[in-house]
């Protein structure tokens, strides 16, 4: 009997503590490659410091995270950041930057430049005009600034995409575009990705799996047909009651 | 041409020097600052204890700070050994420096730690090192804010470098000095004129550079920054001797007034007729011309027999003129290895003077007869005056008690006396406006004051220039009160000034008689 492969990516009895508060507590889980994960959960459910153990932008007082087998506190920490996509609310395109340099970002800083025509691509990749490589962010909609910043995210070849509340601060619209659009990356590119999101109705049209986390703990992992079936305990199911409480009063308005 | 326009053409090699100190100060103060800014950028307590210093060394005032250089550099010679300069150049540079360091350091830190979040969360989300994300992101970022830091900067070191000339250092402060101690405004609004119209310019082409930061023209920071590297470079070029004949300078020592800048140049025109080239550092301190000349830093001054008795030898006692002297040659030769030449013939005393009216309406002909009326009276005195042991000594001697006592710079301690500001003054026996006019000096019975036989000193490393002591030889014993005084009053006079240069031609021509 061969021993299983690995999973691509690994958390062992994880934990972050700041002073006395537990942020993430003993956390252990696998995910594989090519899932789309949501951590969801209320704002202070550790979910963004989960997400940012695996980059390093936290470093965990306790456990380790694995990345292909690989603990990613091993070396420095700007190499493995460079290996890993991310993607954040605050976006933090630079101002005084092209968006043809922000995107070329990434290969930069290991010495390698971009050609005009793989630029192109990656803003056609996000739906936006190949003539938009010579503006300055600040030229730009919140939306397209998004939209590079999800290009950016995806210069480097990475295939593990990590989104920190990406879309949270775009209209609604916008939101359901480019989420869509993220899930057709998502399939084409073969990429792994973990989004963190308190929008429970966003993560069970876009994940493949939904974490849902709580006190620092994970207290739900199941798949977005099992949730809505009733699966997942008390607080995933007080969470997908949301939507489905806001779908019930949107219908009968429509009667 | 206007004698303005005239003197502030004649300002071309104090400009060049001006430009040159203080692109040397700024850019040291940019050196230090930057890296210290960065460093304080991830750590609090480097950007707290740096800014405090920075903070705490704007609240000395400038021409302290300058000063405070010459004892620092002093003891610095145990370690750097006897070459270190401490006058000149060197100290006024590292003063300017400091000086230069916090609105760059205080724009820097702040502008580093102001930088959105959100950008160095990218940064490091990115996978930028530290070094790449100063590089690309805070440096670009913070590069309007650190120029407009060095911006002020530049502004404050070229007005503050004017003071520079006090320390034995050529700038744009050398008209301003001169003309102040001479009473020749034409002098001090030249330098004004030259210092303000360089911090203009200054001001514009740092401002191009900021600009271009700002909006991102490189064009723009490229223009502003040449033109700036060129006016450097052409102050540069100025003051390269060409002809490279490479003769050793004498270095001839001024204190602040008249009769210093007139003995000055009348010692410079001497040897520069033996074949001297000859250097003037003019506007010195009085208490730092003694060191100086001991440390070499200049080669020649001219000093006062009661000065150093009791500031340099720290005596109280008075042992009268001759012994006085003879005791003075000794101690130098025994402490310092500075040569005493001679004496050059003229007392310039402290003494007490008041007003031909003031004379007559109490009584007044000698000190003693100060003490009854003296509460009724204002006393004024130059700078130095009131901590002199000899003020102490004439007080305690005579039980004088003033009803108010008053500083003036030495010109406008005359004009105290006359408009009535002051009613006493402590003037100098050799000073040309004593009789031009009509001052009674009181009489000193009790001998409480000194002597001040005027004396040439010689710098250690002059002192066996054999040749050096033939050149000026015939100074010695040569210049009586009344000489001195009439040379002091062309130059201090209101009308008809001359420059200090002529009168010390006029005082040579006097001796030669």
């Amino acid at each position: 009997m061969t021993p299983a492969p690995p999973a691509f990516l690994r958390f062992e009895t994880l934990s972050k503590t700041y002073d006395d508060v537990h942020a993430v507590r003993d956390v252990s889980l696998a995910i594989e490659s090519g899932e789309f994960v949501a951590l969801v959960g209320a704002s202070g459910s550790g979910k963004s410091t989960l997400l940012k153990c695996i980059n390093r932008l936290v470093e965990p007082t306790f456990g380790r995270v694995l990345l292909d087998g690989e603990d990613v506190l091993a070396g420095p920490a700007p190499l493995i950041r460079r290996r890993i996509g991310y993607v954040f609310q605050g976006i933090g395109l630079f101002p005084h930057m092209s968006v043809a340099q922000n995107i070329a970002l990434t290969p930069r800083l290991v010495g390698e430049s971009l050609t005009d025509a793989r630029i192109a691509e990656l803003l056609e990749l996000v739906e936006l005009h190949p003539a938009m490589a010579s503006r300055l962010p600040a030229e730009l909609s919140g939306g397209q600034r998004q939209r590079v910043g999800v290009a950016r995210a995806l210069a480097g070849d990475s295939h593990l995409l990590l989104m920190d509340e990406p879309f949270g601060a775009l209209d609604p619209i916008t939101r359901g575009q480019l989420g869509q659009r993220v899930r057709g990356l998502h399939r084409e590119l073969g990429l792994t990705t973990v989004m963190v999101t308190h929008d429970m109705a966003e993560a069970l049209l876009l994940a493949s799996r939904v974490l849902v986390m709580d006190g620092g703990q994970i207290v739900a992992d199941e798949t977005p047909s099992a949730l809505l079936a009733g699966k997942g305990g008390l607080v995933a199911q007080a969470l997908v009651e949301v939507p489905r409480e806001q779908a019930r009063q949107l219908a009968g308005m429509g009667e | 041409m206007s004698p303005l326009l005239e003197a502030v053409l004649n300002l071309g090699p104090q400009l060049a020097e001006h430009v040159l100190l203080c692109a040397a100060a700024v850019a040291l103060g940019i050196a230090v600052a930057l890296p210290l800014a960065v460093w304080s950028s991830r750590s609090a307590t480097v950007a707290k204890v740096a800014l405090g210093f920075a903070s705490l060394v704007q609240t000395i005032p400038a021409l302290a700070l300058l000063a405070l250089f010459f004892p620092i550099l002093l003891a610095a010679r145990s370690i750097f050994g006897p070459d270190l300069p401490t006058l000149g150049f060197l100290p006024a540079w590292l003063a300017l420096a400091l000086y230069a360091l916090l609105p760059i350091l205080r724009n820097a830190v702040t502008a580093l730690a102001n930088l959105d979040d959100e950008l160095i969360e990218a940064a490091d989300g990115l996978g930028m090192t530290a070094w790449q994300k100063l590089r690309l992101v805070q440096a670009p970022l913070a590069a309007p804010f650190v120029m407009a830091g060095i911006r002020t900067a530049s502004v404050w070191t070229i007005g503050a470098a004017t003071l520079a000339t006090t320390i034995g250092q050529r700038s744009l402060g050398d008209p301003i000095f001169a003309g102040l101690q001479t009473q020749n405004w034409v002098l001090v609004l030249a330098g004004c004129i030259a210092s303000a119209g360089l911090a203009l310019v200054a001001d514009a082409l740092f401002g191009m550079v900021e600009r271009g930061f700002a909006t991102r023209r490189p064009g723009l920071v490229i223009a502003g920054a040449a033109l700036a590297l060129a006016g450097i470079a052409g102050a540069a070029a100025s003051t390269v001797d060409w002809r490279g004949d490479g003769r050793e300078n004498v270095v001839i020592g001024a204190k602040s007034f008249s009769e210093q800048y007139i003995l000055a140049r009348a010692i410079g025109s001497v040897l520069e007729d033996a074949g001297y080239g000859v250097e003037y550092r003019e506007g010195l301190g009085s208490a730092v011309v003694h060191n100086a000349v001991a440390s070499s830093a200049i080669d020649i001054s001219v000093d006062y027999t009661g000065t150093l008795w009791t500031n340099t030898l720290e005596r109280t006692d008075n042992p009268g003129r001759a012994a006085m002297y003879e005791k003075i040659v000794q101690w130098e030769d025994a402490n310092t290895g500075v040569r005493v030449l001679g004496r050059l013939g003229f007392e310039n005393a402290y003494g007490l003077a008041v007003t031909q009216e003031t004379a007559e309406r109490y009584g007044l002909s000698s000190i003693a007869d100060l003490a009854s009326v003296a509460p009724q009276l204002t006393i004024g005195g130059d700078p130095e005056w009131f901590e002199r042991p000899e003020w102490n000594a004439v007080r305690d001697a005579y039980g004088l008690s003033f009803g108010d006592q008053r500083t003036y710079s030495p010109t406008f301690m005359y004009n105290a006396l006359l408009s009535g500001e002051a009613d006493v003054i402590s003037a100098y026996t050799s000073d040309g406006r004593i009789a031009a006019r009509n001052l009674v000096v009181l009489s000193d019975p009790q001998e409480a004051l000194p002597s001040y036989d005027a004396i040439l000193l010689l710098s250690p490393r002059v002192a066996g220039d054999a040749a050096l002591a033939d050149a000026l030889q015939p100074l010695l014993g040569a210049v009586d009160v009344e000489t001195m005084r009439e040379a002091n009053y062309t130059v201090d006079r209101q009308d008809d000034k001359w420059s200090p240069a002529r009168a010390g031609q006029w005082l040579l021509d006097r001796i030669e008689r």
